[in-house]
């Protein structure tokens, strides 16, 4: 059954001149292991297609229970000069969660 | 006799954060040491502008009033206070405080002033250094070079504390480095303690940006509930000499401080967790956990950390031209299809009057300005059209936010709330430069 992100997991976005990452916390032992497995570069990069050109890097916190998704080339050249309403890229951890996965 | 436990607050969190969190901490957080943090990577580039047109500005805007709510507080208490409002004029900054002061009825209050953080002379010497972002040589941008920064660590501030001055006021430095210095300082840890330093900066980072600790930046209604947000309580760091952590918060604040608050802001703007470099350290958060240990209190375990770096980041802030742009907004029938005419409208208007631009953005608010244009989204009740270009020209930026408020009369029907502006843009690019090559050092203003 296809499930949404929203319902597994909390996200923050943070920015780095023209990087944006977003980080990615489980709710549960179930939604981490679903996430490590489904929530993969690929479907990170197509979510964010429209507003990044990547690459997209992803790093695993076993101990958190967490993901982090380094996403370069993210915000239209880096906060300073961005001719975006949210040059820092606020709003992107809400990207991640609107992703689809699909489930068990 | 140094304590063998301290207290570590923060004051703020980004340049227009809200003043009345810091005023609670300095009155009821039992604090021995209050951290503002006011310099994001924008803000220095905003400073060095203002301090351009004028020589005694260029320092963070709201520090008057900062310093309004808690100095009384702090001075009573002995509170000491560090903070990095100073941005691209620190030694001005520390002038205002001083007049802070004395309008208090305080007197003639000492301000340690950390400098060398400039290093735009040693950028123009060495013009061969690498722009990070591109490999570039710095010699591509050095002719609209307007500032160049760099971030000082956690031993220079140390070094202002120890002037026994009241007030440490700098310029850039890392953010985590300003409560580093404080537990430093106060616990009397060697800058060569590397587990010290990873305690100081794993609570550095994630108090820097204040109530995104305790419950701001987390609300997500019905999934993720934070309580008493218009009262968000900004966070404190209980620290044993040796290296114990503990999170909390002002008792009686609003928010939240959690493991769950907690895992978002430890990995708030990190890229590999194995590798977050600092001028003090190289942290490593893989191992890091949580253990919540009361209410909003956490404790942090497992922060490592290896040798600095033998270079100093150094931020490069150039002249990049202007960003011109204008909005009008649709409602109701046939909403998009009205905006999307005055899109091409204002194309062809720019197009007609000989204006080209290397960047132009479109936007339709309400249904793509946040996250694209993605498929499958539905047509809104209401969008807002916003157009927004770059050029190096001023007049040329400027006719963008023009064509849109024209449409005011000649536009498609319906149009309203039309705005326009313009401004000046500073881009910022980063070298890393060897540390041999920048001098910090303390000047302390006012008698003592």
């Amino acid at each position: 059954m296809s499930v949404k992100v929203h319902e597994l997991a909390h996200a923050r976005a943070g920015d780095k001149g023209n990087t944006s990452n977003v980080s990615v916390v489980a709710y549960s032992d179930e939604a981490w292991t679903l996430l490590r497995e489904q929530l993969t570069v690929e479907r990170v990069m197509d979510a964010y297609a429209h507003v990044a050109k990547g690459p997209v890097t992803r790093y695993e916190l076993p101990t958190l229970k967490a993901l982090n998704f380094v996403i370069e080339n993210a915000l239209g050249g880096g906060v300073t000069i961005s001719l975006a309403q949210d040059a820092h890229g606020k709003s992107l951890s809400f990207l991640m969660l609107d992703i689809g996965l699909p489930g068990r | 006799m140094k304590k063998t436990s301290i207290r570590v607050g923060c004051g703020a969190g980004f340049s227009d954060d809200r003043i009345d969190p810091a005023q609670e901490m300095a009155e009821k957080g039992r604090i021995d040491y209050l951290a503002f943090e006011c310099l994001a990577e924008r803000t220095i580039a905003r400073e060095n502008l203002a301090r351009l047109k004028d020589p005694d500005k260029g320092y963070t805007p709201y520090l008057a009033e900062r310093f309004q709510a808690v100095l009384p507080a702090c001075v009573r208490q002995g509170v000491r206070i560090v903070t990095n409002m100073g941005a691209a004029n620190p030694m001005a900054a520390a002038r205002a405080v001083r007049r802070e002061a004395q309008a208090l009825g305080l007197g003639d209050l000492p301000v340690a002033v950390v400098l060398g953080d400039d290093v735009s002379e040693q950028i123009r010497a060495n013009p061969q250094l690498p722009l990070l972002e591109s490999g570039e040589p710095v010699e591509s941008i050095l002719p609209r070079m307007a500032a160049a920064n760099a971030y000082l660590g956690a031993d220079i501030v140390r070094a202002g504390l120890d002037t026994g001055a009241p007030v440490v006021m700098t310029g850039r430095v890392s953010d985590p480095s300003l409560f580093l210095a404080c537990m430093m300082h106060g616990l009397d840890w060697s800058y060569d303690d590397y587990p010290r330093l990873a305690v100081g900066t794993i609570a550095g980072h994630m108090m820097e940006c204040a109530a995104q600790l305790t419950g701001g930046c987390f609300a997500d209604p019905g999934k993720k509930d934070v309580p008493d947000m218009a009262r968000i309580g900004f966070p404190f760091a209980d620290v044993t000499v040796d290296g114990r952590l503990v999170l909390g918060k002002v008792e009686g604040s609003g928010g939240r401080l959690d493991v769950m608050t907690c895992k978002e802001q430890v990995l708030y703007e990190m890229h590999d967790p194995s590798s977050y470099i600092t001028p003090d350290c190289v942290l490593d958060i893989t191992d890091v956990s949580f253990e919540q240990v009361g209410k909003d209190a956490v404790q942090v375990n497992g922060a490592k950390a290896r040798a600095r770096t033998p270079t100093y980041k150094v931020v490069v802030g150039y002249h990049d031209g202007w960003i011109g742009e204008g909005e009008v907004g649709y409602a109701g029938p046939n909403a998009l299809a009205r905006a999307r005419l005055a899109e091409q409208i204002v194309r062809e208007r720019l197009k007609m009057r000989g204006f080209t631009y290397p960047e132009m953005r479109v936007d339709y608010i309400g249904m793509s300005s946040l996250h694209g244009m993605g498929s499958g989204r539905s047509e809104p009740y209401e969008v807002r059209l916003r157009i927004a270009a770059r050029s190096p020209d001023r007049k040329t930026a400027q006719a963008v936010g023009f064509e849109v408020r024209t449409l005011h009369v000649n536009g498609p029907a319906g149009g309203g709330g039309g705005t326009n502006a313009l401004r000046e843009v500073l881009g910022v690019k980063s070298v890393l430069l060897p540390r041999n090559l920048v001098k910090p050092q303390v000047v302390v203003e006012g008698a003592r």
